[in-house]
């Protein structure tokens, strides 16, 4: 089981990976976004896949599975949720201030002033 | 009494808390903001003190120490704070004269104070999970203020420094989880004694290397300092000069911790291999890219890069004496690169450019920046009597004791191209005929320059009392390099 999810997380990053090396800004935001899910399930995998209850604590259950990770993930997962919507603000003005989504545009020295 | 330790962290936190009510009246906010920076410079005083008495161990909720989170303030944690405070009353002063009501409307001050809690809280963690999380508040304010006043070129250079940062974070996250399945635990102590038990087998190198890397891209080491130069450039000195001061050593503390404290078993691959070529790599390409350029902050910016390769060699090299000038470097660094940031804010102040070639001549009507500028500059290339001598000759003798010619001879190189480069901004800014106008000569900058004064003088005083500071940094060095003392203190074995 671990290797499966393992293999579904490196095609994940490796997904994101080729997105954020792309032109468009969109485009490299949904590749972070492919990256942190890729980053959470290899989190996940990593505290063992083993079968057990859920971490509730329950006198009828003898073995409950890892909770460490679970608490970690969910402060990724947060973390990246607002990571997201600032960047997708950020593309936003980008867009708007430089009228451009393409990175390759995107180079220079613009003298501009506040 | 252990309780105080926290207040690093709790003070700046509830300072942008209440800041955030008062985002509309620029008076109340300076006054709020100026209390609680110099409170934390007086705690943190306190706090330098206490520590060199004995290492302060914090457990949050009193949940012992592998199983709760921890805070733990050593020596070496306790000088990077002091530094740190140091540095943002300086920062905040100075922007008290620059920063636009614009920029001062739009949350300015409040995020000034969790860029603090960031870099406080991760200079105290004990736990590895608990620095991402600081790391995070830290750079999420970091984008926050570096794009703040929204200029074309900001928007468009902090779009390319988040992206970097996010990739570089979830790398961060993979390196937990797999140091994670190799050790079962996140406590840097427990860590620590885990990897002891089993001797850091290739797994664990490879996770070492991995947090090199992650380290590294926020530390702006040899292939992941691009980023660097670019994104300072934009924002308003101010925040450039806390950035260029404060950001990148994060990163490099970081590095000595895990380092010292966790990776130290396969000191052949890690420390004298990886990270000493990676060290002369950085100071080289930083040093050239300064030379190369004819502007004021990114000479600055560049010069980062090769200053944080010195520190990162000290600790490649791993002697005591070199990871000690690594820390007396550090020290140094930090107060001189943010005076050299104010000062190139200062004359932007002065001449409404940082293209050295449109300067010239403000030797005649701004006699004290020009000194100013002259003292911080020899000193950040290491002459003599001023600090910069004192941090580099320990790293540089080290390095020939330990037989590492070439980084030593790199290192003395590299020497040279610096103050090469800050003669050339001496040269063209300061010297020359005058270019400035009636009314700019006339522009009086002596109250920037008061926040910026006690950073010179700072540099001037760790060179003439270099003694007793670098017997401290001594014992720092001795400190961390004895991993243990970390791990009994924490563990309570």
């Amino acid at each position: 089981m671990e290797i499966l999810v393992i293999v579904l997380a490196g095609i994940l990053i490796g997904a994101s990976v080729y997105l954020m090396l792309s032109k468009s800004l969109l485009r490299i935001i949904i590749g972070t976004g492919v990256l942190s899910h890729g980053i959470l399930l290899m989190l996940l995998t990593m505290g063992g896949l083993k079968r057990g209850g859920i971490p509730v604590l329950d006198d009828s259950v003898q073995s409950y599975t890892d909770p460490l990770p679970q608490a970690m993930l969910l402060t990724v997962i947060v973390i990246t949720f607002a990571l997201t919507a600032y960047m997708l603000v950020i593309a936003i003005r980008v867009y708007k201030e430089l009228g451009t989504d393409n990175v390759e545009e995107m180079k220079g020295v613009p003298r501009d002033d506040d | 009494m252990s309780n105080l330790i926290i207040l690093p962290i709790l003070l700046p936190f509830i300072a942008g808390t209440i800041l955030i009510f008062f985002a509309k009246s620029s008076r109340l906010q300076k006054i709020i903001s100026t209390v609680s920076v110099l409170t934390l410079v007086v705690l943190s005083v306190y706090l330098a003190f206490l520590a060199f008495q004995d290492t302060i161990i914090l457990e949050a909720g009193e949940w012992a120490a592998p199983y709760g989170i921890i805070l733990v303030l050593d020596n070496l944690a306790a000088l990077m704070l002091l530094i740190t405070s140091i540095l943002a009353a300086s920062c905040l002063f100075f922007a008290f004269g620059t920063i636009s009501k614009k920029r001062e409307k739009f949350y300015f001050y409040p995020f000034y104070f969790f860029l603090l809690v960031g870099v406080n809280g991760a200079f105290l963690t004990g736990d590895l999970f608990n620095l991402f999380v600081f790391f995070e508040v830290m750079l999420l304010s970091s984008y926050v203020l570096i794009v703040n006043g929204g200029s074309k070129y900001q928007l468009r250079e902090s779009f390319k420094y988040v992206v970097l940062n996010v990739f570089a974070s979830a790398l961060f996250v993979m390196g937990v989880a797999w140091l994670y399945s190799v050790t079962g635990t996140v406590n840097l102590a427990q860590l620590s004694e885990r990897v002891a038990e089993i001797g850091q087998p290739g797994i664990v190198t490879v996770i070492a290397v991995m947090f090199f890397i992650v380290f590294g891209s926020k530390g702006a080491l040899f292939p992941l300092y691009f980023w660097l130069p670019r994104s300072y450039f934009g924002p308003p000195a101010a925040i450039a000069a806390l950035f260029g001061g404060l950001l990148t050593k994060v990163g490099i503390y970081a590095i000595i911790r895990s380092f010292t404290l966790i990776f130290y078993h396969e000191p052949l691959f890690t420390h004298k291999g990886l990270i000493t070529v990676v060290a002369g790599l950085t100071m080289f390409f930083g040093v050239l890219g300064a030379v190369s350029q004819f502007d004021f902050k990114r000479i600055l910016s560049y010069h980062i890069i090769s200053q944080v390769g010195y520190m990162v060699m000290g600790l490649g090299i791993f002697t005591p004496l070199a990871v000690a000038g690594a820390i007396f470097y550090i020290v140094h660094h930090m107060f001189v690169k943010t005076a050299l940031f104010l000062l190139a804010g200062a004359t932007e102040k002065i001449t409404g450019t940082t293209d050295i070639k449109a300067m010239g001549g403000l030797i005649k009507s701004h006699p004290a920046l020009t000194w100013g500028f002259f003292i911080a500059a020899i000193s950040l290339a290491g002459i003599p009597p001023l600090s910069g001598f004192f941090s580099k000759f320990p790293i540089i003798l080290s390095g020939f004791q330990e037989g590492q010619w070439v980084i030593a001879a790199v290192a003395l190189l590299v020497g040279l191209l610096t103050l090469f480069s800050m003669m050339k901004i001496f040269g063209y800014v300061f010297w020359g005929e005058n270019k400035l106008t009636e009314k700019q000569s006339k522009t009086s900058v002596t109250k920037l320059l008061i926040p910026i004064a006690p950073l010179v003088a700072f540099s001037v005083v760790l060179g003439f009392a270099a003694e007793p500071i670098f017997a401290y940094s001594l014992h720092i060095a001795e400190q961390i390099l004895e991993p243990s003392n970390y791990v009994d203190a924490v563990l309570k074995e």
